[in-house]
Parts: C-alpha cells; sequence; structure tokens
C-alpha cells in the first residue's frame, strides 16, 4: 500500500487468529481517504470489520477516527464539503456505489452519538420514530417494548412511555438512543464515543449493554478512553496523526488494527506502544 | 462616597430614567385614551356602522375587516414565509450565489418603508392586475410588508433546533423530507407561531399602505373579500380629523378596540413562548 505522495506506509496484518478466522468480515475498507475541501481528514485506511464482534477505534483527538465511523452509515454525506474516496464494502457491496441510497444504508447501520440526543417527544415516540419513518408500523408498541427491553431501559420508564424523553437522566437518555437505533433492527451499530458525556455508573451499564448487544449485532465504537476499548472491544484500531513536513498540515493515518489483547500488549508498531502505555496522546 | 460607586449609581440613574421614559409616556398615554375612550366603548361602537352622528357610529366595518384583514394574513404569510424560511435553511447550499443574493434580499426588503409597499400595492395589484381598492389587495399588500419578518423569524427557529436532531434522525433511515416535517418543523413551531403573530400584529397597526391603496375612509356596510373596506387605524385616523370634539371621543374608544386585540395577539405569542421554551 502506497500513500499519495509515493512513501511506503505500513502494512496492516490481517487478523490472523483463530476465532477471527471464521468469522464473516461485515465491513471491508480498502485505501480509504476523507477530505474535508481541500484537507485531508484521513487517508489510506484499511480494514475488515467482523461480524457479531465489537470493533474499537482509539486514538488522540484529530486522528480521524470519528470521521471514519461516519463513514459506514454515510453520514459525511451530511458534511457538503466533505468527499470520500476508496472503497468501503459493507457485505461485499460498495457503500458508496452511485446506485446506493444513503437512506438505505443508515436504516441497516444505526448511530449512537457522544451527546445523548433524544429528541424532543415522549420516550415511546423516541423509539417509534424510527420505525414510523420506515413504514414498520405492524405491532409499534411490542417493537418500542422490544427495544427498550434490549437496551436494558425498559424496566426504568415503562410507567413513564407517555413522558417527555428530555426528563431521563444522561445515561437514560443514552439508552433511550440504543433502543432508538435497535427498533428498526439494524445490521450494525455505530457508537462515536457513546459514553463520554455519562459518569462512571452509567458508562458501565452502557458497557454491559454492548456485551449483551454484540451476540445480535455488530458493533464499532469511537472511544477516547483506552481502558474502555480493552474491556469491550475484541478488535481495536489505532489511529493517530500525521503532521506534514511542509504546511504542517494534520492527517489521520491507521496505525495499527488487530486483536485487542495484542494492541495492548504486544503492539507491532512503536506508535502503538508509546500511545497505550500513555507516553503519547 | 468614592467616585467609582457614584459613577456606579449615576450609571444605575441613567439606566432607571431610560425605563421610565418608555413606561410612563406609555402609561400616560393608555390612560388618556382609557379616560376619553372608555364612555364610547359600548355596544354602538361593535355593532353600528359610522354616522355622522357620533351618538349613533359605530366602528362595526372596520373592526370586521381588520379581523379579515388579520385572518387573509396568517393564511398568506405562514405558509409562505414558513415554506421559504425552510427551503433557506435545510435545503438551500449556501455556497451557490442565488441563495446568497435571495437571503441578501430578504434582509432588505424587511427594511423597506411601509409607504413603499403601498406604492407597489397601488401600482401592481389594484391598477396593475385589475384588483381595485378591495380588501384582498390590502390583505396582499400586508402579506408583502411582514412577509420578510415572518421568513425571519420562522428561520431563526428552524436554525434553533439543535442538529444533533437532524443527526439522530437522519441516522435512523429518515429521508431529508421526514426530517423536515417530523423532526424540524414540530420543534420550531413555537417560534414560528410567536414571530408571526408579532408580524401581525405589526400589520393590523399599520395604515399608511393601506390609504395608499386607497382604503376607502368611510364605509357603512360589512365588508367583503372583494369590495372597497376599511380598517381600524383608517377609521381612527378619519374620527380624529373631523372638527366635533366627540369624533375624537369615538377615536379613543376605537383606539381602545385596536389595542385589545394587538395587546391579545401579543399577550398569545408570549404565552406561546413560554409554554413551549425548550432546553435542549
Amino acid at each position: 500500500m502506497t500513500t499519495i505522495d509515493g512513501t511506503r506506509l505500513i502494512e496492516i496484518e490481517t487478523p490472523p487468529e483463530e476465532d477471527f478466522d471464521r468469522r464473516e468480515a461485515i465491513f471491508r475498507v480498502h485505501d480509504l481517504a476523507v477530505a474535508y475541501g481541500d484537507a485531508v481528514a484521513l487517508k489510506d485506511v484499511r480494514l475488515d470489520v467482523y461480524k457479531n464482534s465489537i470493533t474499537a477505534f482509539i486514538g488522540p483527538s484529530g486522528c480521524g477516527k470519528s470521521t471514519f465511523i461516519r463513514c459506514f452509515n454515510r453520514m459525511n454525506d451530511l458534511i457538503p464539503s466533505a468527499r470520500v474516496s476508496g472503497d468501503v464494502l459493507y457485505h461485499g457491496k460498495d457503500l458508496y456505489a452511485s446506485d446506493v441510497d444513503p437512506v438505505e444504508v443508515r436504516r441497516r447501520i444505526g448511530m449512537v452519538f457522544q451527546k445523548p440526543n433524544p429528541f424532543p417527544k415522549s420516550i415511546f415516540d423516541n423509539v417509534a420514530f424510527g420505525p414510523r419513518v420506515l413504514g414498520m408500523d405492524k405491532d409499534l408498541s411490542g417493537r418500542v417494548e422490544r427495544a427498550l427491553h434490549n437496551a436494558a431501559l425498559w424496566d426504568e420508564v415503562k410507567d413513564r412511555l407517555k413522558e417527555s424523553a428530555l426528563g431521563l437522566s444522561g445515561g437514560q437518555q443514552q439508552r433511550l438512543c440504543i433502543a432508538r437505533a435497535l427498533a428498526v433492527e439494524p445490521d450494525v451499530i455505530l457508537m462515536d464515543e457513546p459514553a463520554s458525556a455519562l459518569d462512571p455508573i452509567s458508562t458501565t451499564r452502557i458497557e454491559d449493554l454492548m456485551h449483551e448487544l454484540k451476540r445480535d449485532y455488530t458493533i464499532v465504537i469511537v472511544t477516547h478512553n483506552m481502558q474502555q476499548a480493552a474491556r469491550v472491544a475484541d478488535m481495536t484500531a489505532f489511529f493517530s496523526v500525521e503532521v506534514s513536513p511542509e504546511g504542517g498540515r494534520r492527517t489521520g493515518i491507521l496505525v495499527e488494527y488487530d486483536k485487542t489483547s495484542k494492541i495492548f500488549t504486544t503492539p507491532a508498531d512503536k506508535r502503538t506502544e508509546d500511545y497505550v502505555t500513555g507516553r503519547f496522546g | 462616597m468614592s467616585s467609582r460607586a457614584l459613577k456606579g449609581g449615576l450609571f444605575q440613574a441613567g439606566l432607571l430614567f431610560s425605563l421610565a421614559v418608555g413606561f410612563v409616556t406609555l402609561g400616560v398615554l393608555l390612560a388618556d385614551v382609557l379616560i376619553d375612550g372608555v364612555g364610547y366603548l359600548d355596544g354602538t361602537m361593535l355593532t353600528e356602522p359610522p354616522s355622522i352622528d357620533p351618538q349613533i357610529a359605530g366602528a362595526r366595518p372596520a373592526i370586521l375587516a381588520t379581523i379579515y384583514l388579520g385572518a387573509l394574513l396568517l393564511l398568506f404569510t405562514v405558509p409562505i414565509g414558513v415554506g421559504t424560511a425552510i427551503y433557506l435553511e435545510e435545503y438551500a447550499n449556501r455556497e451557490r450565489w442565488y441563495n446568497r443574493l435571495l437571503e441578501l434580499n430578504i434582509q432588505n426588503l424587511a427594511a423597506v418603508p411601509s409607504i413603499i409597499w403601498g406604492i407597489l400595492g397601488l401600482a401592481f395589484l389594484v391598477r396593475g392586475i385589475g384588483l381595485g381598492r378591495v380588501l384582498l389587495a390590502g390583505a396582499l399588500i400586508l402579506t408583502l410588508l411582514v412577509l420578510p419578518t415572518v421568513i425571519i423569524a420562522a428561520r431563526e427557529a428552524i436554525r434553533s433546533v439543535p442538529d444533533s436532531i437532524r443527526q439522530g434522525a437522519y441516522a435512523l433511515g429518515a429521508t431529508q423530507w421526514q426530517v423536515v416535517s417530523r423532526q424540524v418543523l414540530p420543534a420550531a413551531i413555537p417560534g414560528i407561531a410567536t414571530g408571526s403573530i408579532l408580524a401581525l400584529s405589526r400589520a393590523l397597526g399599520e395604515t399608511a399602505p393601506l390609504i395608499m391603496i386607497g382604503a376607502v375612509t368611510y364605509i357603512a356596510f360589512d365588508p367583503t373579500i372583494l369590495g372597497p373596506f376599511t380598517a381600524l387605524p383608517i377609521q381612527i385616523y378619519q374620527w380624529v380629523s373631523l372638527p366635533q370634539p366627540e369624533f375624537k371621543l369615538l377615536a379613543a374608544g376605537a383606539i381602545l378596540i385596536l389595542l385589545a386585540i394587538l395587546l391579545t395577539m401579543n399577550a398569545l405569542a408570549i404565552w406561546l413562548r413560554n409554554r413551549y421554551r425548550r432546553t435542549w
């Protein structure tokens, strides 16, 4: 793999180990780059995301990990200046092919954001919003109940479904956002720093929930918190920032991608080691 | 007292004085009108047409016309204003020159004096397309007059809906139309309603453009949409200009009615704003 200016980057080893061999890759990313106008935010990304696993993206601020996760459900399309190049294959189909409708992509690939963003509606209507816009109106209340159950929120809200979602605590709001994503039966759930605005107890609940959810879903998570990646993720990708010598432009790059245990114990790259041992970032 | 404390005290006194100027003036005006007009605020005022005899003169045609004007204004301005605001906020690409031109244009239009709109109405609506000096022409010209204000208020309300709401809806597979119609608009409605009502109450107090397009000052029958009309501000203006002192008192009564209509609308706007105030 070569970069735009011709220098060779590190080869990324595909995860060799036993259980991942048999796993199906949901996403295959090749030579992905994202630019905002003229500024390249992220380049040369190549990795596979495996089914029913949790894949974490870690790295310092500005390394492009949030930009990257938004490539999987084409949320970058909403930013007019954003340009994505390279391939993101989802079950073998290029998500950025001209015949792919981003609206269809997003109904299969759900997303939970950094800051809980419940709609200013009732708890029920928050969860029912996705099914309603997608025409999944059959047994709506059953669907809402299942989604809230799966997000471990049902017992706390079952008596107040008609109340405003804005009255919930931050941790509850975030689980509501997870329930909202689950209600449309997605294939993949993307989580962009889902616990960074929450207290430690709520964070633990979200992490427990992720362990539960990976039986049925494939989860991709961006996190600032290395311990969190070490606790929840099966696979971890470490991103870093490359500062160009002329002009000092900062571009995110993928440094290393491997099993989480390997990234945190015996990383192959010196930069990864420096980061996970706290010498940098 | 130190000079620093003195300066602070003087500043505060200055602020209180500014406040008092506004309040006292308004209070005196209100009291004066109330004393003059309250005696004429009876059934005659509401049910009778104007007359040369102040004892039996009322403002029924003018009151009705003002109500008709208000209803037509709402009907015209809200859909067009909100539609324009949605386009500019949610669909328009700011990098395109014509969208920027459109925005600049709307801001400038909001500052055009109302008499200019009146001239436009006379030339274009009354004579140009031959609508005549009718109530509909008045409503249309007032629509043009307040449309920029409604658009600006609606844009403000739409813009205040946080982007995280749009993103959350998009992430669930909603189309742009679904995001706008089911999330953005419902969340923006209180702001849009407040802005529209305030714009409407401004329009109902307008006199100049209506005089310009030829609202008649003496109408003895109930107005129709396609007929000649007068409006409360014009009726007031006419009564005040008559020589008999009784008509001045009658005008004060009509002012009270106009004030009551406008204050009710403003109160409704404030109530709406507080009722649906949201912290995100």
